[in-house]
């Protein structure tokens, strides 16, 4: 019987704590949404109760609206998507304005994904985000790879992601989560600098950049020719990076990749994540974030593990 | 208002070597679809195929609806091999359908092309009242679909194929023009639904014929619920997504 956030008893005897703590804050179970696969939260109220997740994450924001790349802006590829959005959205001013007050009226952590083009438009961004009322943290994504040449550098050069993590960590007191690419040589590199230049947390990973090709045609299948790949074929992929970066910081690490079941969830908890997002198994089915829930509550009663602490990182090698 | 749920196949009709009618029992109550909205459907509990597919609506039968697909890919050829009594997973319904007072018109025309026939008899079912008039177009005689359905609704199709094997050799637009010459008058309000270069030449002569048009569009999308912004469209005010404020447009908003 669930008796609020996060604790589940048995009789009078508190049997499973779900709860973790992401640096400062505590989400009451570990079950995040993948920025960009959530919207900003409303559609999805349709189907559950979204005040049931650890937390929200919305849809990236920048300064400015923008309105993305060109269609076809996704391909369907084995067990995954490619996509090229563009990094559409609506700008912080009209989150802040029509979208938040929905969000606030909700009992979950609320977490905004932002972005810039320049150090100057991340802390700008950063700044405005931080004194809205109701988000909990903020994620910087620093690695999606559909912008221009030039602009991927961000989550790719260890000396820019110190620079721009430490500009961003000035400006703002919120929680500050540091999304990674997967599309370096060593991520666990990327996240110790990240730690280093003050995140409260590393989340990872972002899409793997793919390209697919119309045979008939011999065009490629997005208009943006590259595209981000998601879903379950690259969660291998995440899991061993997860597991690295576990291993290389102390600051928490948040796991997503092609988590549609709680099945996935565990495995990336086991190999170190404190939190994990469900992103492209919401479009697989609006309900996978609360499937991977009760899943998750599941395996912990049928194991005997009373609290996601007592699971996270119990990899046993050897 | 749309759902997650199951649904149980009571029929999955083979009408040609790849076109198949299926009927559709939802296990929960679930809202009347509207015209020219859709439900994506699951075909496999596997992940690969991963994504629910849009269908629109061809038809609201008792008990359940129904969905008129062609098998183009591995997820429709899965869908293809399903029996009666198989469950899949459904959503919807979704979008915004045809909106249903052309004002103005003293005549309704649908226009079809190929697959864009799907979601016209859930149409010509609503407005049948109205006394439409069906334009429609195939490559060939054997991929022309449920003619009997519309003249059971008393519409006799107008019909028109690319090889001349049934009807006027020729475009859709060709028996439109040569029908609206005729008519002398363009007091007509038009549905479509069909390929997009179809659709895309449908509405240059829409606009030259002063014609208020309303057609259905499909995109590959991943949600179906406007979170992806992966099936938008190019409109006069910017992208759009075709699950969301689609996937009916006036042919005014459209940028081709």
């Amino acid at each position: 019987m669930q008796r609020g956030a996060g604790l589940f008893f048995k009789g009078d005897n508190l049997v499973i704590d779900l709860s973790v703590s992401i640096g400062k804050i505590k989400l009451k179970n570990p079950v995040m949404t993948a920025s960009g696969t959530f919207g900003y939260g409303d559609e999805f109220a349709e189907y559950f109760d979204i005040g049931r997740l650890g937390a929200v994450v919305v849809k990236g924001l920048s300064l400015k609206p923008k309105q993305g790349n060109p269609p076809p802006r996704i391909v369907e590829t084995p067990a995954g998507m490619l996509n090229s959005i563009g990094l559409q959205n609506i700008g912080a001013e009209k989150f802040i304005n029509e979208k938040l007050p929905f969000l606030r009226k909700h009992d979950t952590t609320v977490v905004v994904n932002f972005f810039g083009d320049t150090i100057e438009e991340y802390v700008e961004a950063a700044e405005i985000l931080s004194s809205a009322d109701g988000i909990h943290a903020l994620e910087m994504n620093i690695s999606c790879p559909n912008k221009e040449e030039g602009w991927s550098i961000f989550g790719t050069d260890p000396k820019v992601t110190a620079k721009v993590v430490n500009a961003v960590r000035k400006s703002t007191s919120l929680n500050l989560i540091v999304k990674l690419s997967p599309n370096v040589t060593d991520i666990a590199q990327m996240a110790k600098v990240a730690e280093d230049a003050g995140a409260d947390a590393v989340s990872l990973i972002n899409t793997i950049t793919g390209m697919a090709v119309d045979i008939k045609t011999r065009r490629p299948r997005l208009a943006n020719i590259k595209g981000g790949l998601s879903g379950p074929a690259i969660r291998p992929v995440a899991v061993r990076m997860v597991w690295e970066c576990y291993n290389a910081v102390k600051i928490p690490v948040i796991g997503m990749g092609g988590i549609v079941t709680a099945d996935d969830a565990v495995e990336f908890i086991i190999a170190g994540a404190s939190a994990i997002a469900v992103g492209t198994g919401n479009f697989v089915t609006p309900l996978a974030s609360m499937n991977v829930l009760e899943g998750i509550e599941k395996y912990m009663s049928d194991e005997g593990i009373n609290s996601i602490d007592e699971l996270r990182g119990s990899l046993i090698c050897g | 208002m749309s759902e997650i749920f199951r649904a149980k196949i009571k029929e999955n009709r083979p009408l040609t070597n790849h076109h198949y009618l299926l009927t559709l029992h939802p296990l929960i109550n679930i809202a009347l679809p509207n015209p020219g909205q859709f439900f994506m459907l699951s075909v496999d509990e596997s992940l690969d195929p991963l994504l629910k597919r849009p269908f629109s609506v061809h038809r609201t039968v008792e008990g359940g609806f129904q969905i008129l697909y062609r098998v183009v890919g591995k997820a429709t050829k899965i869908l293809s091999a399903k029996s009666p009594g198989d469950e899949i997973e459904a959503l919807g319904p979704l979008g915004n359908g045809f909106p249903l007072n052309i004002s103005n018109s003293e005549n309704v025309i649908l226009t079809a092309g190929g697959m864009g026939i799907a979601p016209m008899l859930a149409l010509a079912d609503k407005i049948a009242g109205l006394k439409p008039l069906l334009f429609y177009g195939a490559r060939t005689a054997g991929e022309l679909l449920c003619l009997d359905d519309f003249r059971d609704s008393g519409i006799e199709p107008i019909i028109s194929t690319d090889d001349g094997t049934c009807g006027r050799k020729g475009s859709v637009i060709d028996s439109l023009e040569s029908y609206i010459s005729s008519a002398g008058s363009n007091n007509f309000g038009l549905y479509a639904c069909g390929p997009k270069p179809m659709l895309s030449s449908l509405s240059k002569f829409c606009a030259k014929h002063e014609i208020t048009a309303y057609m259905a569009l499909e995109e590959s999308m991943a949600c179906g619920i406007g979170t992806c912004l992966g099936c938008v469209v190019k409109t006069n005010e910017g992208y759009k997504r075709v699950c969301k404020e689609g996937p009916v447009f006036s042919s005014r908003e459209i940028i081709w």
